[in-house]
């Protein structure tokens, strides 16, 4: 640990518990040990990012914090509307996460890091699909069409339409997932997972694979994303560029284990970090 | 030999056979084996071969390799003239006509009144036998492969236990009806066992489903097999209660309605039966078909085409699993009631796996997840056997051989199925273009907690 010298100065909501507290979060798969004793804090209305090399146990943190992986040590906390949520329960010995269903409706929604649309579905049914599970819908409603299936319907389509106004894609919404183009794809993924009306918004290489013009485009939707729509937003990225723009801190993974966080431009001037990470990829 | 890197390798030069003379051997040789199969001697003890005699040392075998060539010729011709292509770019504009009013609301109400009229009208003038096929087969048939179609078709879940349910369903029928010999607290109508039966099957599908959804594709299959065994033996075993082999030890009483002035009891005739079968259906396909464009429906395909990501977006996936399993658990109850009281005598013979095999393959030819390609796909599978065998079209013992061979050429041809959804279509050619996963229910789990 070097540079754990901004968190302190971070902070812009203090006395309120954060929204995302990882406290000593280790992960292993058999001999390897994916996640190392993580920290890692999330105040509201922040945009952070995860950073470091391949296989640093990005994504592995993502699905602890999802519920796929459960972590072997460590608490994972999450405080929404006063009420805080364990991610991680169970006695040392028998540890369960939270299903991903459960996490996404406490109000935490991801994007993946390979796109995972419905890829056969309309963009439209992409959305709406994740925004009807806010619904309480059951299979006697939908078919007798009993008022509340439709007023959840009709509530849904509105949710849809405006989400896919958000990220532009208002006129794609007849059109199946599979035929959009990347960047499209990446921004529908977004707006799906906002359809679930997240307070935390996880994005896993949302820049992957996207054009100049479009990364562009993406870190005015971060932006947007996070101030009009209140969500706070964690997301792991490999654009510095992006990441030095966007993001309010920033973490640095190594080897599963956090080697340096605070403000972007202190992070990229960490020598622990400049050896790490940023060193390789400025040569690139 | 040439050198690359150092290593000496074998270019293989192969003589290049004409695609057409090699097309030509396949329909030769389908021919022959076709006249091996159709032929009626059968081997004698001391000589094996005598079918292989009786089958290629006859003037008949001439005719089928004649057939053999002459199809070699038809789609050879097709080939070379492109006739496949043109016949597509010729019609594209009637087609998109087509489409558009096919599409329309009021031309699909016009086809669906035109249906019904023909579903209620045209029975009345078939043989008895073509009713009794028409209720005893297809009917049935076209409920269970409604239901189904659930399972496999909108949540993607390969059931092969399928018939159990339709067992489990008619037994409680028997059970309530008093035919069984342990007698019920109270004897019901067969009116009143519809709903009771649906509940039955439902809580049996629930039992099944919920410590075995988690498993997928294969795994669940097997286990589907499983529990259809489990239901099969214990309808064998448990004499005091099933009547084991015997079957039922009293006939299953017909439906009859005794309500508000009106007086009506079912008989032996089809026809009243399939008027039954026919309004059950088409509640069955009412409340489905508004269950398929739902939220519930939605999240089935969310479920099939990408779990993971169904779930990272809110969608109970193990709960939208379970519940499409007893919905056709219990379909498939409600059919088992309507067959046992229809035939009046069930024994565990009556279901066995083979059946949900059977049950299956219709939907797939018919076309998974599309509502109406279910039902004209197993209606056609079940009633053409019977047009084979009334009119003599080819023998008695061929008739499975036949109906496999259409379902072999299906696959083939048109592997999405007689009238595929379009959504199921999209998803075979995105799986051919290896964006995505035909069934999902092969794919890997990303991984669980290691715990």
């Amino acid at each position: 640990m070097s540079a754990t010298t901004a968190a302190e100065q971070v902070p812009r909501h203090a006395g309120a518990s954060p929204l995302l507290a990882v406290h000593d979060v280790t992960l292993r798969f058999g001999g390897l040990t994916s996640l190392d004793h993580v920290d890692l804090t999330v105040e509201r209305g922040a945009i952070l990012a995860v950073i470091g090399p391949n296989g640093a146990g990005k994504t592995s943190l993502f699905n602890c914090l999802t519920g796929v992986y459960t972590p072997q040590e460590g608490t994972i906390e999450l405080t929404t509307d006063g009420a805080t949520t364990q991610l991680v329960t169970g006695s040392a010995r028998r540890r369960r996460s939270r299903k991903p269903h459960v996490v996404n409706r406490i109000g935490v929604a991801r994007t993946f890091q390979n796109i995972r649309l419905f890829a056969a579905l309309s963009a439209f049914d992409n959305v709406k699909i994740a925004a009807e599970t806010r619904g309480r819908t059951g299979p006697i409603g939908a078919m007798l069409r009993l008022p509340n299936a439709r007023a959840n319907d009709a509530s849904s389509d509105a949710l849809t339409e405006e989400l896919l106004d958000f990220v532009a894609l208002r006129p794609m919404a007849d059109e199946v997932a599979s035929s959009l183009s990347y960047g499209v794809q990446r921004r529908l993924e977004i707006a799906r997972a906002l359809a679930t009306l997240p307070r935390l918004l996880l994005l896993d290489e949302p820049a992957a694979g996207t054009n100049p013009t479009e990364k562009l485009e993406l870190e005015r939707l971060i932006r947007r994303i996070n101030a009009e729509r209140g969500v706070t937003v964690l997301l792991i990225e490999h654009d510095m560029r992006l990441v030095m723009s966007v993001a309010d801190e920033v973490t640095v993974l190594n080897f599963g284990k956090v080697i340096a966080r605070g403000r972007p431009a202190e992070v990229q001037r960490d020598p622990a970090v400049v050896q790490a990470y940023l060193g390789t990829a400025n040569d690139e | 030999m040439s050198q690359v890197g150092g290593l000496p390798i074998r270019v293989k030069q192969s003589r290049k056979v004409d695609p057409r003379l090699v097309r030509l051997f396949g329909w030769l040789v389908l021919g022959a084996l076709l006249r091996l199969m159709t032929v009626t001697t059968e081997g004698t003890s001391t000589n094996h071969l005598l079918v292989v005699d009786a089958a290629f040392k006859s003037t008949k075998l001439i005719g089928w390799l004649v057939a053999g060539f002459i199809m070699w010729v038809l789609t050879e011709l097709w080939r070379a003239r492109k006739i496949g292509a043109l016949v597509t770019s010729r019609t594209t504009g009637v087609r998109r006509q087509w489409r558009t009013v096919a599409d329309r609301a009021l031309s699909r109400r016009a086809a669906l009144l035109a249906v019904v009229v023909a579903a209620i009208v045209l029975p009345q003038f078939l043989s008895e036998f073509y009713q009794r096929v028409l209720v005893d087969q297809v009917a049935v048939f076209v409920l269970l492969a409604v239901g189904l179609n659930v399972v496999v078709g909108w949540a993607g879940l390969l059931d092969l236990g399928y018939v159990a349910f339709f067992a489990i369903g008619a037994y409680t029928c028997a059970y309530f009806t008093g035919a069984l010999p342990v007698a019920p607290p109270f004897t019901l109508n067969p009116f009143v066992i519809l709903p009771v039966a649906v509940v039955v099957c439902l809580v049996a599908g629930l039992l099944l489903g919920a410590p075995t959804l988690r498993l997928r594709g294969d795994y669940l299959a097997i286990v589907t097999l499983g529990f259809h065994e489990i239901v099969q033996l214990f309808l064998v075993n448990k004499n005091n209660w099933t009547g084991g082999n015997q079957g039922v030890s009293k006939p299953v009483p017909h439906f009859s309605i005794n309500l508000f002035g009106i007086h009506y009891k079912w008989t032996l005739a089809s026809l009243p039966y399939w008027y039954l079968f026919i309004g059950m259906l088409a509640i069955v396909v009412f409340l489905f078909s508004r269950l398929e464009h739902s939220k519930v429906g939605r999240s089935w395909t969310a479920v099939r085409e990408d779990e993971v990501a169904a779930a990272a977006n809110g969608v109970p996936t193990v709960k939208y699993k379970l519940m499409a399993f007893a919905i056709g658990a219990s379909t498939s109850g409600l059919a088992g009631v309507l067959y046992a009281s229809r035939l009046g005598y069930i024994n565990p013979a009556s279901f066995p796996v083979v059946l949900s095999i059977s049950v299956l393959s219709y939907v797939i030819f018919g076309g998974m997840g599309s509502i109406i390609g279910v039902i004209a796909g197993s209606a056609l599978l079940t009633f053409l056997p019977a047009v084979f065998q009334e009119q003599n079209i080819v023998r008695q013992e061929d008739i499975p051989m036949w109906i496999g061979a259409i379902l072999v050429t299906m696959m083939l041809v048109r592997p999405q199925g007689l009238i595929p959804s379009r959504r199921r279509r999209r998803e075979l050619r995105l799986a051919s273009e290896g964006v995505a996963d035909a069934d999902a229910m092969s794919e890997a789990p990303e991984g669980r907690g290691t715990g």
